[in-house]
């Protein structure tokens, strides 16, 4: 409520943003604006551009067109405040490190050329691994990690660089429901001090559990706002099309969102409530 | 012959091809690593080809046959090659092995037809050009090992200092990127690192077969270690070891020529490491795979001999090898896994050919709660333990 008075300057702003591989649009003329403090869901088909616009976001990607700001400045200026959780598959899992080793990447762009990472790097490195609860995995090689445990040594690192906003590419993918649960109370920790998480979200069913804000895409911006007010059947049939096959559960996500939404604000049983519709 | 001590001067040329070939192997062993992780070995011997017509071009321009202008020479075509692949693979479609082989063969078929004019001139002072295409360490003079020794100073520097940003680059770029490194800058260096490591070893090994020490002695390190340092230090010491070997091998066979002995070397280390490192190598795996094959089949055992005591409703009576056998297990076979499973105490030899479960190996093929019908059936004290039942109800 006092944040829309205030019009405090956005976590990440997108204006007008277009990028396109080879002709071809990935993104068309997208807006976006995140305030503070918000855990945002993206959703869309396969091939609507999700990743791309968390890419476009990072600075990985140059755009045709349209600007990104982060806190009211460009990415470059903001690079401390930024942190990345990439898809785990865009990695070779199978290079020669230890899960420790990994997280403590994270404290590389502080530390800036030359320097090594010491023994202070190396207490934060363990402590954002005690918080996803893989301490004890610590000095384990890469490859022998499940799908689930590279998830959070991924979430460790980006933990570790203590970021204002984090981005995420599709954490939930292919992980076991320990991990799930791990990554829900993490999403917790993070939005009760206050940081931005925008992620990219492929479980409809859980959006309104996990998330407070959701932006519908689709090349373009279909909508984006509270859970409550945009995650409905018309959006999302506009944003899914003919493809959208779920009419009936989209139906119910409506019924239930507001339920979960509203106590969300307080910050009581929404969690709770969520699990007992699923 | 071979015993014959060698004279002062072979003794200079041998320590001098020693000391190159070694410097070889260490400054392409350790840039190897990073080549072999980014799983861009071929850029080594795309920028290998590419050296030649540098080092014609130089030449021509010069007329010197100073190594060290040869080489530059060498440095700035293979260095134009790099960019080149880049190039092709940002502005078009052209995938980046075949920007790399595209490149290799232009570049290397360019050098030839320089090499050839250059070959056809008149004056005599041409000659000696063709060593760097195979190599030819015999060639080697002082200056050019300070020549090398500079290069793989420069190399192993570069790693030293900038280890972790290296590091990073490899696994994961983008979050380098996102980090605010200079992704771009890193690349830079490490394609330079290529080049300048390939430029070392030119002399001794040649363009043709360069490409081998920079990918062969990081691939056969990589079998023994799950660390990125501990890789690093073996490829270099393999590198080294592999240039040292071939160069005294070669030396003491009359007409071996050192590059390519050093190029067989390093790929024996390969072949072995393949086959026997520990965890990765090939004869590792197959002895873990007959493990487990061979616990399938104690456990399968272990399962048909609780079964019959079941249906027995007994633990002393013992059942012939004859009725254990399963389908593709032949006679010795199920003895064996039966002596094996005694020695555990999972099994006891009832009387000559006869055997049965003990309480033990009942306990483990039916853990708890299963064990309970056993005892209700049998009424034997040796299979009703009470604490075995207490065990199951707690």
């Amino acid at each position: 409520m006092g944040d829309r008075q205030n019009r405090t300057v956005s976590a990440v702003e997108v204006q007008d943003l277009t990028v396109a591989y080879r002709e071809q649009p990935a993104l068309w003329d997208v807006d976006l604006s995140v305030p503070p403090g918000v855990l945002l869901a993206i959703v869309g088909p396969n091939g609507a551009g999700k990743t791309t616009l968390l890419k476009a976001i990072l600075g990985l990607l140059r755009p045709v067109a349209g600007q990104v700001l982060i806190f009211g400045q460009p990415v470059e200026q903001q690079r401390r405040r930024i942190s990345y959780v990439p898809q785990r598959g865009s990695v070779d899992w199978d290079f020669p490190t230890s899960v420790l080793d990994v997280v403590m990447m994270g404290t590389y762009g502080e530390l800036g050329w030359i320097r090594r990472p010491g023994r202070r790097e190396r207490e934060r490195a363990l402590a954002a691994l005690e918080q996803v609860g893989m301490r004890e995995l610590s000095d384990r090689q890469i490859s022998q990690l499940s799908g689930g445990q590279q998830q959070r040594v991924f979430l460790a690192r980006a933990l570790v660089q203590d970021a204002h906003i984090y981005l995420m590419d599709e954490p939930f993918q292919g992980v076991d429901a320990l991990t799930e649960r791990a990554i829900v109370t993490l999403l917790q920790q993070l939005r009760a001090q206050g940081k931005t998480v925008i992620a990219v979200h492929h479980d409809l069913q859980t959006v309104p559990e996990y998330f407070d804000w959701v932006m519908l895409l689709n090349v373009r911006r279909i909508a984006c706002g509270p859970v409550a007010e945009v995650f409905n059947e018309h959006n999302l049939r506009l944003t899914y099309g003919g493809r959208f096959a779920m009419a009936a559960f989209a139906r119910e996500v409506e019924e239930a969102a507001p339920a979960i939404v509203t106590p969300d604000r307080s910050r009581s049983g929404g969690g709770d409530h969520g699990t007992g519709a699923a | 012959m071979a015993l014959a001590l060698p004279d002062l001067a072979l003794d200079y040329t041998l320590r001098t091809v020693a000391l190159g070939a070694m410097l070889l192997g260490l400054s392409s062993g350790v840039v190897g690593t990073y080549a072999v992780l980014r799983r861009e070995s071929l850029l080594g011997d795309a920028m290998s080809h590419a050296a030649l017509p540098g080092i014609a071009l130089a030449f021509l321009l010069t007329r010197s046959k100073e190594t060290a202008v040869l080489l530059a020479g060498a440095v700035a075509a293979g260095w134009l090659g790099s960019l080149l692949v880049n190039a092709i693979t940002r502005t078009t479609r052209v995938k980046l092995d075949s920007a790399l082989g595209l490149i290799l063969s232009v570049f290397f078929g360019f050098g030839l037809v320089l090499l050839t004019f250059i070959q056809k001139q008149p004056d005599a002072s041409q000659a000696g050009l063709d060593r760097f295409l195979f190599g030819q360490a015999a060639s080697l003079l002082r200056r050019d090992v300070m020549v090398m020794g500079i290069g793989t100073v420069a190399v192993l520097l570069a790693v030293l200092l900038l280890w972790k940003e290296f590091k990073l680059l490899v696994f994961d770029p983008d979050f380098a990127r996102v980090l605010g490194l200079r992704v771009r800058l890193l690349e830079v260096i490490l394609t330079s690192m290529i080049v300048l490591a390939i430029v070392v070893g030119l002399q001794t090994v040649g363009v043709v077969l360069m490409s081998a020490m920079v990918v062969a002695p990081a691939a056969a390190a990589r079998q023994w270690t799950d660390r990125l340092g501990l890789m690093v230090l073996l490829s270099a010491l393999f590198g080294v070891v592999a240039g040292m070997t071939g160069a005294l091998v070669s030396s003491l066979t009359p007409r071996l020529p050192t590059g390519p002995t050093i190029v067989l070397v390093v790929s024996g280390l390969v072949l072995v490491s393949l086959l026997f490192a520990p965890n990765r190598g090939l004869v590792w795996n197959w002895a873990r795979e007959r493990a487990r094959r061979g616990q399938v089949r104690a456990e399968g055992m272990l399962r048909q001999l609780a079964a019959l005591a079941e249906h027995h409703g007994s633990l002393e009576h013992g059942h012939p090898s004859a009725v254990l056998r399963a389908s593709g297990w032949s006679a010795d076979q199920v003895v064996q896994v039966l002596h094996d499973l005694e020695s555990a105490g999972y099994v006891r030899q009832v009387s000559a050919d006869r055997w049965a479960i003990t309480a033990t190996g009942m306990a483990r093929v039916r853990p708890a709660t299963e064990g309970d019908d056993l005892s209700d059936g049998a009424g034997h004290p040796a299979a009703s333990r009470p604490e075995g039942t207490g065990e199951g109800q707690s």
